[in-house]
């Protein structure tokens, strides 16, 4: 691949060397006033032409990209907010490629129609109001559409019913790697900061705290499927985002205070597998990686595996040198599922009195009055002090 | 002091070329540093998109040009991968497209299109562009220092930029990066300064505010804004340095790192995000209102037709800058921040698609029978309109909270803003060098190579970025070292390969660019007094560079710059120097 690459340099490096040698000719030859260097018809007409099929090379690659690239995009949403973002998203999309198809033709069909010829006469056209009105107003009813569909999205997804049945569950970023920590029985997160990190307690979770007590931590995100879950996020050095695309989810982690984000989850891993579009998906990967194993065992390396699919929670915003790999797996179960699952992982407290099983917990040195509320006054809605 | 008098100053060579005071040297000082600038970014991008093809894979090249330190073995290593991102980002929006486009132009077209013998501050102008050139030194020496230079990306959110510990390059790489930016925003602000004292008080006689031409207005529009909003970027640096040298926390809190708790409390990394976006949103408009305004001159003169909608094209350059400076909320929608702000700016934002595409039909109908010539500033501007179009139109998608949440930082974003403020304003840049090329040195470049540059150019950023739309809705985060960390993205492999192809054959072919421009300012055509038959003042100079421009009085304008193909006249142009006729009415007064 690399000699390919390096050959095909090398190729358009001699032919930009060819093209700068003709050059020499260039001023050689024809007249040496510089009005020579002026479009005259022939060159005007040339890149007239060469405009017109410019727009037809814009419309034959989208057209092309979309064969070949649309099967890409993110597949069937798995949260219950998701098919509104995707609905608003396809609202948007056909309407750029409603005005892109246009107004691209227009200019690019203007530009060649319009190309300049001896004798031609330009038409003395400086303003016209109907027509500036008309090309204001149709923008300000189409936008004030979708910017009132966004925002009824927006604060749908944004905000949620205190009074509503939510599973708080937190997301905990930190160079490199996630971890959860979900609620237990009382649905309240322990008091946490970072001057509490201490052996098993990665968290820094106050085990002071009676909320705390049933607090578990996982390194595995497992959602029950039709439940409102209620993100916590929190990071413990550099900003991270919390983003899960099939949610159609994303927080950024924030050092110092609370960020939030909820959904419902409403397909399981096991239904999402059975979708079709996953099905064909996960075949076309697993063609590619076949392909690529075949060169590795060539090379005495070890084969791919094979994938299968599985819902992701990545890191969004640059956070150091291995951000390009900052992820867990999510799994969302049913609701029973989900229940075992979570029942048999143990509580921090009790891992830590068996970490620390010999002598009594420390308390840790620094005291601290309310360490959660170190939180800027614009983001008190989002970062909710935990109960 | 007449401008005949100038002439017969003594000048030597250092006070001609380098501690120039003329406008016109300035500009060309600005031009050259800010197209080396532009090879250095560019370059650094192809670098890291070879490594986003072909990841981890050793090439000759990175030995060669990274070392042994940031390329072991030949392959980047995965901090230096994001320094190189980090840079390039840094250097074509500060470097290329602020300083080298808006510099440039500005320093030459103001006094020239004016009619002022020169900038209101011949010193401060100097000033400006040699902290420039400081603070480039400094940018490019970072480059090579042992840590790395900055890697936190350009937008440097802390707590990454602000902990050595975090990555490498928030050592002394970062340092220097702050350094250089301090210096770089004071050499803008004086720049801007001048400008804005220059449009007010130096108009010649007759050349009321309506009859400037939309290059004056967009230069003059532009510095308002810089001064406005690079203050709030310097205040901003400043907080930094002081958080990350002397133990402040304004930007820090609760910090575990390391096996460590830092002593940081009570500050926020919202507080920058705000802070830096407050300058970083109304930069891409420092970055584009620049590259319209010479658009909309070249796409007249060439039209051989007036500009349509001269007034509103006025209207939405002011509609724009104002807008501007209430919409930075959009970068940060899912930083954390109180979701009804983000209510708010999604609304501000769409409402900068209304002037946006005022703008837009208006280029579109000022072709509408016109007589074209197609020189290559014209390609390169036509080429603007629709990338600009292109690009302005998946901001609809962006600029929507609730369809940011999914796309926010992948490549969509990166495909949208290369689009829209990248390439439009590189084209505005490129086509504006064509066009005034015979006024700053007295040449012409040659057309055929123009219209290579031209086309080549023009397929690439279409392969280069119009794919990325798609890998960014399949949800491929921007800034990641390789891909092969997610089996997911194992079938975007192909479409990185074509975009990294694309790239390295349009930068390749800059080299066609380089070539005509050095070789055209040695042995291009003498270039005549007015080559493009341009209404504008700066062509009624002479073709040999004087000081104080003209070389008796600064002639009088007696009517707008955009009658073009007006009827009741012979050529179909008629310079602002000519007096109306008997009984000839003036549009718009």
């Amino acid at each position: 691949m690399t000699s390919l690459l390096i050959f095909f340099v090398l190729v358009l490096i001699g032919i930009a060397i060819w093209q700068l040698t003709k050059i020499f000719d260039l001023t050689q030859v024809g007249s040496n006033s510089g009005d020579s260097e002026v479009a005259n018809d022939k060159d005007n007409s040339i890149n007239g032409y060469l405009m017109f099929a410019f727009v037809g090379f814009i419309y034959i690659f989208t057209i092309y990209s979309l064969l070949k690239w649309g099967d890409l995009v993110l597949g069937t949403p798995a949260s219950e907010h998701g098919a509104d973002v995707d609905n608003l998203m396809a609202i948007s999309m056909y309407l750029i490629f409603f005005v892109q198809t246009i107004t691209q033709f227009l200019l690019h069909y203007f530009t060649f129609k319009y190309r300049g010829k001896q004798g031609q006469k330009a038409l003395y056209f400086a303003d016209n109001n109907k027509l500036e009105a008309i090309w204001t107003i149709i923008p300000v009813i189409v936008l004030a559409g979708l910017i009132l569909y966004g925002l009824y999205t927006w604060n749908n997804i944004m905000y949620y019913d205190d009074e509503e049945e939510v599973i708080y569950v937190e997301l905990y970023a930190k160079q490199f790697g996630w971890e959860v920590r979900y609620s237990g029985e009382d649905n309240t997160l322990g008091k946490a900061n970072v001057r509490f990190i201490e052996g098993v307690n990665t968290l820094g979770v106050d085990l002071s705290d009676p909320a705390a007590q049933d607090d578990k931590v996982v390194n595995e995100l497992h959602l029950p499927k039709g439940k409102k879950i209620v993100f916590k996020m929190r990071s413990q050095d550099v900003l991270h985002s919390a983003y899960m695309p099939h949610f159609r989810a994303q927080m950024n982690c924030v050092p110092g205070m609370i960020t939030q984000f909820a959904f419902v989850p409403n397909m399981t891993t096991a239904e999402m597998r059975e979708d079709e579009a996953i099905i064909a998906k996960v075949d076309k990967i697993n063609k590619i990686r076949a392909k690529k194993s075949i060169d590795l065992v060539a090379k005495g390396e070890e084969a791919l595996e094979p994938y299968t699919f599985d819902y992701l929670l990545l890191c969004n915003k640059i956070c150091g040198a291995s951000h390009y790999n900052m992820q867990m797996k999510i799994v969302v179960d049913t609701p029973e599922d989900f229940k075992t699952w979570l029942s048999e992982k143990p509580t921090l407290s009790s891992q830590w009195a068996e970490a620390n099983a010999p002598a009594p917990a420390p308390t840790p040195e620094v005291e601290l009055t309310e360490p959660m509320e170190v939180v800027i006054d614009t983001t008190k809605v989002v970062a909710q002090i935990i109960k | 002091m007449s401008a005949h008098e100038h002439g017969h100053h003594k000048e030597t060579f250092i006070t001609k070329y380098i501690f120039s005071l003329d406008h016109k040297m300035i500009a060309k000082q600005y031009l050259i540093t800010g197209l080396i600038m532009g090879i250095v970014g560019v370059l650094l991008s192809i670098l890291f998109r070879m490594q986003i093809a072909w990841p981890e894979q050793s090439f000759g090249i990175f030995k060669f040009l990274l070392g042994e330190n940031f390329a072991p073995g030949g392959v980047m290593r995965n901090d230096i991968y994001l320094a190189l991102v980090t840079i390039h980002g840094t250097i074509m929006v500060f470097f290329v497209l602020t300083a080298g486009l808006s510099g440039t132009f500005s320093n030459l077209l103001i006094p020239l299109q004016i009619g002022a013998r020169d900038m209101a501050s011949g010193f401060m102008n100097m000033l400006s562009y040699w902290m420039f050139f400081i603070s480039s030194v400094i940018m490019l020496g970072s480059l090579f220092i042992e840590s790395g230079p900055a890697s936190a990306g350009w937008t440097i959110y802390p707590p990454l930029s602000a902990l050595p510990q975090a990555i490498p390059g928030s050592g002394l790489g970062m340092t220097l990066w702050l350094v250089s930016m301090a210096i770089f925003i004071a050499s803008s602000l004086m720049g801007s300064l001048n400008y804005v004292v220059t449009v007010i008080n130096l108009r010649t006689k007759g050349m009321t505010m309506t009859r400037l031409p939309l290059t004056v207005w967009a230069f003059f529009v532009t510095a308002i804004i810089g001064i406005i909003s690079f203050p709030v970027l310097f205040s901003a640096a400043l907080l930094l340095i002081f958080d990350r040298s002397f133990g402040t926390s304004f930007f820090l809190s609760d910090i575990f790192i390391q096996g460590e708790v830092l002593h940081y409390q009570g500050g926020s990394p919202v507080l920058f995000e705000h802070l830096f976006w407050f300058l970083g949103h109304p930069e891409v408009y420092i970055v584009l209102l620049p590259a319209l305004g010479i658009t909309s001159e070249i796409i007249a003169t060439n039209s051989r037709k007036p500009i349509f909608g001269y007034r509103a094209m006025i209207a939405s350059i002011l509609a724009i800058a104002f807008l501007s400076t209430i919409v930075w909320g959009h970068h940060m929608f899912i930083s954390g921040m109180n979701p009804f702000l983000g209510s708010v700016f999604t609304f501000t934002t769409l409402l900068i698609a209304i002037p946006s595409a005022v703008k837009a039909f208006n280029y579109i109908t000022t072709l509408w029978k016109g007589n074209l010539q197609l020189n290559p500033a014209m390609l390169f501007s036509i080429g603007l309109v629709s990338t600009f179009i292109t690009g302005g139109l998946t901001g609809i998608i962006l600029g929507d909270s609730t369809l940011d949440i999914n796309v926010h930082d992948t490549y969509f974003v990166v495909a949208h803003f290369h689009l829209v403020m990248g390439i439009s304003a590189l084209y505005g840049f490129f086509a504006g060098v064509y066009h005034w090329f015979p006024k700053m040195f007295g040449k012409m470049m040659n057309k055929t190579l123009g219209y290579v540059h031209f086309w080549v150019t023009a397929v690439c950023a279409y392969g280069v970025f119009f794919p990325m739309h798609f890998i960014g809705m399949a949800g491929l985060p921007r800034r990641y070292y390789t891909n092969s960390a997610f089996p997911l993205f194992d079938e975007l492999a192909d479409v990185n390969v074509l975009i990294t192809v694309f790239a390295i054959v349009g930068a390749v072919f800059q080299i066609v660019f380089f070539w005509n421009f050095f070789y055209s300012i040695f042995y291009g055509k003498k270039a005549t007094q007015n080559p493009w038959r341009s209404n504008t003042l700066e062509w009624t100079t002479p073709v040999e560079h004087i000081h104080g421009n003209w070389p008796g009085e600064i002639p009088e304008v007696h009517r707008w710059a955009y009658d073009y193909s007006k009827p009741g006249h012979d050529e179909d142009f008629v310079s602002q120097i000519t007096p109306m006729k008997d009984g000839e009415e003036e549009l718009h007064h």
